[in-house]
């Protein structure tokens, strides 16, 4: 069965936000309705949006790092939102995973983004009902695309490309081996929620030298120098084998 | 969270009626055996069944504000299989139908002996729909407190004490305002009713007082480690995303000072138990209606404080994504 999902690298993660707001522009310009926005420009701007960039400070001073974290929708295996809903408007998609909510038959009530430990779900202030990552189903499965842009809109823009995108039940795909490959892990695993999208960790690449790999036995500037003599009171091989 | 008053009073106003309805199915009871005698029965029951569908159409209607979408709250019928939200959407107007329907016997003074015309119990048929009242009222309690109760996520909410919170706390308000109406009304039960609002608000206080108790000693599953995924002691948000709030940020943290967050935990720890308690005793030994209603109307707008303390108390580990703007 297909699971479509992200896989996000935390290691390449610039937090430049071009995710969201490509995001933001693709989705808010597409069938299902706009995401509405208040005082955009102004003071206390405030909006939907399906993806966040979100920054933290791990270690202490000296010895920090900032993480570049996006969130949006995990498209949980298990998703805990989709049986508290009470009009069936929030479901999972049997054929790829992909969580999404009807938005012709959201009430409104909220209570999916309760049983939401992730914060993901937000609720259109204009339009009444509950919002979230589709994962650019309206994108990916449009064959009037090229076969390359068929992929949502944030892996689409990501300029170092930490977003990969693809089916992380094939074992073979570039996620599952992402994932398998480069320790990618779930968010909050305590719930048992098995998110489909996955985290790719800090990654640090080192190197072991060694000082004599520092210093060129055989190094052609030293050619003039002295060069190792034979030692006249130890055998020689001529001396030990039998030709 | 952030308390809304929409569910406050949803969930308020209904535990009244069902309570209510409740002390006036014991009521009937008590009287069928023969243990107490009610003066002009069909008026006192067929005025608190309406008293009791005024709180649950209250209760209803508020409902309805917490809503983005009221014109399709029909389809919150259809998830009855997975969702306790849809449950208790088919249960409470089922329950009002059952007290209309219970009011409408006594008024009417349809009241056949089903059983059989020669048993010594009368009023079957009333005393049959009050039965099936008072399972449907219970179904009720629970479909409201699961609603709460079955989120995993939020910890205080998470336990058998939510339940049994919803259920002691809206029978003790129906059954003080039970004794207000039975004071003015039917003096007969004044006692009956009386004693049992007294019994069951203090099964309340120690239920609460149990909760109040559990969820101080609440260990978070979620850690800022396992939201993000990074095994390091010392984790400090530098952004959340956003700087204008989001829903994210107004849906689930109760905006109030902490000062304020403990008084009214306070006051409703006073408002809720003590407060009507005395009043109910002062009330029935000095046969004073005005004292009863007092304690009615203090336990509620206690019972108000109480739903916003339970409210704000519940912790959302989606709060950990948002520490600092």
């Amino acid at each position: 069965m297909t699971q479509l999902a992200l896989v996000i690298d935390l290691n390449v993660c610039v937090g430049c936000h071009a995710c969201v707001t490509s995001c933001k522009q693709w989705n808010t310009s597409g069938p299902a309705g706009y995401m509405s926005d208040d005082n955009p420009y102004d003071k206390d701007p405030t909006g939907t949006f399906f993806n966040r960039v979100q920054s933290f400070e791990v270690g202490e001073y000296p010895h920090t790092e900032t993480v570049h974290f996006p969130k949006s929708c995990l498209h949980c295996e298990d998703p805990p939102c989709v049986p508290v809903c009470p009009t069936g408007a929030s479901y999972k998609r049997p054929q790829d995973g992909i969580v999404l909510v009807d938005y012709d038959k959201c009430i409104g009530c909220k209570y999916c983004s309760w049983a939401c430990p992730y914060g993901v779900r937000e609720v259109d202030e204009h339009l009444k009902v509950m919002k979230k990552c589709t994962l650019c189903v309206d994108r990916i499965y449009d064959t009037a695309l090229p076969e390359a842009e068929r992929k949502p809109a944030c892996v689409m823009a990501c300029p170092t490309s930490a977003r990969l995108f693809g089916d992380v039940h094939d074992p073979d795909s570039e996620v599952s081996v992402a994932i398998r490959e480069n320790g990618g892990y779930q968010l909050m695993p305590e719930w048992g929620t098995k998110p489909a999208n996955h985290y790719l960790p800090r990654r640090k690449t080192r190197i072991q030298i060694h000082d004599d790999e520092l210093l060129r036995a055989d190094n052609p500037l030293k050619k003039e120098g002295r060069k190792p003599r034979v030692v006249i009171d130890e055998h020689t091989l001529d001396d030990v084998t039998s030709w | 969270m952030h308390p809304a008053f929409s569910v406050i009073f949803l969930t308020t106003l209904s535990g009244v009626g069902q309570g209510l309805f409740l002390a006036l199915f014991t009521g009937q009871s008590y009287a069928a055996l023969g243990l107490v005698r009610v003066n002009d029965s069909p008026t006192f029951y067929t005025v608190g069944s309406f008293i009791a569908l005024l709180f649950l159409g209250a209760g209803l209607a508020a409902s309805f504000f917490h809503l983005g979408r009221p014109e399709r709250g029909w389809r919150a019928a259809s998830q009855w299989r997975t969702s306790w939200l849809s449950r208790e959407v088919i249960v409470l107007p089922a329950f009002m139908a059952v007290v209309f329907v219970f009011g409408l016997l006594h008024y009417m003074g349809w009241d056949p002996n089903i059983i059989g015309a020669d048993n010594p119990l009368q009023g079957q048929l009333s005393l049959f729909v009050g039965m099936l009242g008072a399972l449907i009222c219970l179904a009720l309690f629970v479909c409201t407190g699961m609603i709460y109760a079955c989120i995993r996520f939020l910890q205080e909410w998470h336990s058998s004490l939510t339940v049994v919170n919803y259920l002691l706390l809206g029978t003790a308000s129906g059954f003080t305002l039970a004794t207000a109406y039975a004071a003015l009304y039917a003096p007969n039960l004044l006692t009956l009713f009386g004693v049992w609002a007294a019994i069951i608000t203090f099964a309340g206080l120690i239920s609460r007082s149990a909760s109040l108790i559990r969820n101080a000693r609440i260990k978070y599953k979620s850690t800022l480690q396992t939201a993000i995924g990074v095994r390091h002691a010392t984790i400090a948000q530098s952004s959340q995303g956003l700087m204008g709030g989001s829903f994210n940020t107004r849906e689930f943290f109760h905006g109030a000072s902490q000062l304020m967050f403990k008084s009214i935990k306070w006051i409703f720890l006073v408002l809720v138990f003590p407060v009507p308690l005395a009043l109910l005793w002062a009330g029935m030994n000095l046969h004073a209606p005005a004292l009863l209603l007092a304690a009615f109307v203090v336990q509620y707008l206690g019972l108000i404080a109480e739903r916003w303390f339970f409210f704000a108390q519940a912790n959302h580990p989606q709060n950990l994504y948002y520490q600092t703007i």
